[in-house]
């Protein structure tokens, strides 16, 4: 699950990690009044507005049929509510969001982090995400922040230091110093740093992040350390031993169709193609989709009905994916193991006969426990649905439907 | 021989009074699998199945000699079942269990090193060798005896194979369902690796995801090592980057754990990869006659 920044800044405060201050705000008058306060609070006439979307790319990005940019600073009230009416309700298009962009429902109002002290301001790169082939957590860190670290791996692999966390000791002091002296830093703005990184790695640990991302990591002219933005990833596994965490989740950013799918346990992705599928198992699932496009069609979705394939999944599963006027096709692909295929067949009858309406082709490939009743349960109800039994037959009639 | 579990396999159920516990060790009794024993915290010296039900792994293998253990428990216990079974000295360890928060599978992970005990899974479907043992949850039916072995991360498409394998006139002697989960105790490699040195398996099926770079992994180790043909597929040629599809570790993070790029490597290494999962079997009879 995603957090936005403001969400994920509010939970690392909660873990001692200094961050950019701001305040999230629904409405241009809000974002006035949060400029007044932050003003207040931190002096300096500037404040930047930041969308609050899950993707990046955000400065650059623009407002679709506008010149505003998804983060812009002001320099009074009367420029920041401005901009605030820009952004909010608009559709941001980043490098991330695609063509379609995303609707920015909120803005965070924040503090300028750029203010003049006795020392230059230095941007860094700093994350924390599991290697997988280690079994451990990783810090990943760089001199060089505030840009894309892909592109930094690429083209100067050497500016990118890597230091694993040991599973049972933790990340220890020595860690911690040795990444704000790989970082160039020293005096007040070296101990912040090793402050930084030790409370940052326990918000990583005690949140159950999947990836927790500090780009830029900023060190302010009067040397303080600070994550000026916040990328937040929480391992869905875990929300169920944080429901405060899961409680912050904001459906109003996923895909519409795919929350539904939540609702009845299916496991769905939309994609973009023309032959819907739904399968058992997931890499049967995937490897169904591959199948589709073998075969000539492209897969709409990856649907996942679990363990078990009854009428009730069948009927949802069917409704779902037919919201897509561009599905030409359905393939149900079931391998019945401990569920029968007679019992997964007569669930795909009663659904079918229940909607009615169903126009589009559907192919129905039941194999293992008792495939062969399933096929003949098919082909004797009188629907206009096609069975198969070999996945190369599923493949040649997925091939004849989008011929 | 066969790998990992035999006739002589003493399998206890962790988990065993639950309702997935109780479904699956009674479709393994049927099997013909050697169930020992249960554990269920605080129903010790009742009786289930006809087995009797322990406290803890540690009374369980006292008593009845255990030497496998396959987890039914929850997902926020099982990383606890499987370091307690760790250290109650069973030799291998079957996890089914889906759902295991990632950073308690990295302390369970950290536990296991250097104790004699290998996990299997977790998110697996788990270990079969064909008409002597079944510790998982597949329909035993479909795995017909024979002398090609599955190492798989997904349960249905292992299934899938091993129908097609059975199909081209062929059988199956272990199948290994490695799990679909970031981290995993027994990674393709090792997998491959154990089939490779089994003298009773002439043939091997590899089956990958997208994400994670365990295939590339296995592929080099075949390349040196490797004795008999190897069959490989990869699921997920059609998934969009980013996106997690269904399995906790089946998400494209960069431009090496694509299913292209892994079947490039595969290729590469000698390895007569398939396009379709529907050519899984076909591919094997093809490669095996040679």
């Amino acid at each position: 699950m995603n957090l936005h920044e403001y969400q994920a800044k509010e939970l690392l405060k909660k873990y001692n990690v200094p961050v950019q201050e701001g305040i999230a705000c629904d409405t241009p008058g809000e974002a006035e009044e949060a400029y007044k306060q932050i003003k207040t609070q931190y002096g300096g006439p500037f404040a930047v507005v930041k969308a609050q979307i899950h993707a990046g790319g955000r400065g650059k990005g623009k407002i679709r049929g506008s010149e505003q940019r998804g983060v812009a600073v002001g320099k009074n009230a009367e420029a920041i509510k401005e901009i605030a009416q820009n952004i909010l309700g608009g559709t941001l298009v980043t490098i991330q969001t695609g063509e379609a962009g995303k609707l920015v429902n909120k803005v965070l109002v924040a503090q300028d982090v750029y203010y003049e002290g006795p020392n230059p301001v230095k941007e860094f790169y700093l994350s924390i995400l599991l290697d997988r082939a280690k079994g451990q957590n990783v810090i990943m860190y760089s001199t060089e922040g505030g840009m894309d670290i892909e592109e930094v791996a690429h083209n100067t692999p050497d500016k990118i230091f890597k230091e694993w966390v040991h599973p049972g000791g933790g990340l220890q002091a020595f860690q911690a110093r040795k990444i704000a002296f790989n970082l160039g830093l020293s005096g007040e703005a070296f101990k912040n740093c090793v402050k930084f990184v030790t409370n940052l790695y326990n918000a990583y640990v005690g949140l159950d992040c999947g990836m927790l991302e500090i780009n830029p990591l900023f060190k302010t002219s009067d040397e303080k350390i600070i994550a000026v933005d916040c990328k937040m990833n929480l391992d869905d596994n875990a929300l169920t031993r944080h429901p405060d965490l899961a409680a912050m989740r904001d459906i109003s950013e996923e895909d519409p169709t795919e929350v539904e799918a939540g609702k009845f346990n299916l496991n769905f992705v939309k994609l973009d193609g023309n032959v819907g599928c739904m399968v058992n198992g997931a890499g049967l699932a995937m490897a169904t989709m591959d199948m589709i496009k073998l075969s000539g069609g492209e897969p709409a979705n990856f649907l996942d009905v679990g363990g078990t394939a009854n009428a009730q999944t069948v009927e949802a599963g069917f409704r779902i994916i037919l919201k897509d006027p561009k599905v030409k096709a359905i393939l149900i692909n079931i391998f019945g193991g401990i569920v029968r295929c007679d019992r997964v067949a007569q669930g795909v009858i009663d659904a079918y006969s229940k909607m009615g309406n169903i126009t589009v082709p559907i192919i129905v490939r039941l194999q293992g426990t008792n495939a062969e009743e399933a096929k003949k349960l098919i082909d004797e109800s009188g629907l206009k649905v096609q069975s198969a039994i070999l996945l190369s037959e599923a493949a040649a009639l997925v091939n004849k439907a989008v011929a | 021989m066969s790998v990992l579990v035999n006739k002589s396999s003493k399998i206890l159920v962790q988990g065993f009074t639950g309702t997935e516990g109780t479904f699956h060790a009674t479709q393994m009794i049927e099997y013909g699998t050697n169930v020992v024993g249960g554990v269920t915290p605080n129903k010790g010296g009742t009786s289930h199945l006809d087995r009797p039900v322990f406290n803890t792994v540690a009374d369980a293998v006292k008593a009845t000699g255990a030497n496998v253990s396959i987890i039914f428990v929850p997902p926020a216990f099982a990383a606890d079942a499987i370091m307690e079974a760790a250290e109650a000295g069973i030799e291998l360890v079957v996890c089914i269990t889906e759902g295991i928060p990632v950073q308690d599978m990295v302390k369970a992970k950290n536990y296991l090193l250097g104790k004699k005990t290998r996990l299997i899974g977790p998110n697996c479907p788990g270990v079969i060798t064909a008409g002597e043992c079944k510790v998982g949850i597949m329909p035993g039916f479909v795995f017909k005896t024979g002398k090609i072995g599955i190492v798989s991360k997904s349960g249905t498409l292992t299934y899938e194979a091993a129908d097609q394998v059975a199909k081209a006139g062929l059988g199956i002697s272990t199948a290994i369902g490695i799990g679909g989960d970031p981290i995993i105790g027994t990674p393709t490699k090792d997998a491959v690796e154990l089939l490779m040195n089994d003298p009773e398996t002439e043939g091997i099926v590899m089956i990958g995801e997208i994400g994670g770079s365990m295939e590339a992994e296995a592929a080099k180790w075949i390349k040196e090592n490797g004795t008999k043909p190897v069959v490989g597929f990869i699921a997920g040629q059609t998934a969009p980057p980013g996106r997690r599809m269904g399995h906790a570790g089946a998400i494209i993070g960069g431009a090496d754990d694509t299913a292209a790029a892994k079947m490039k490597i595969m290729a590469d290494c000698g390895i007569h990869v398939v396009q379709s999962p529907a050519d899984i079997g076909k591919k094997m009879a093809e490669v095996i006659k040679k």
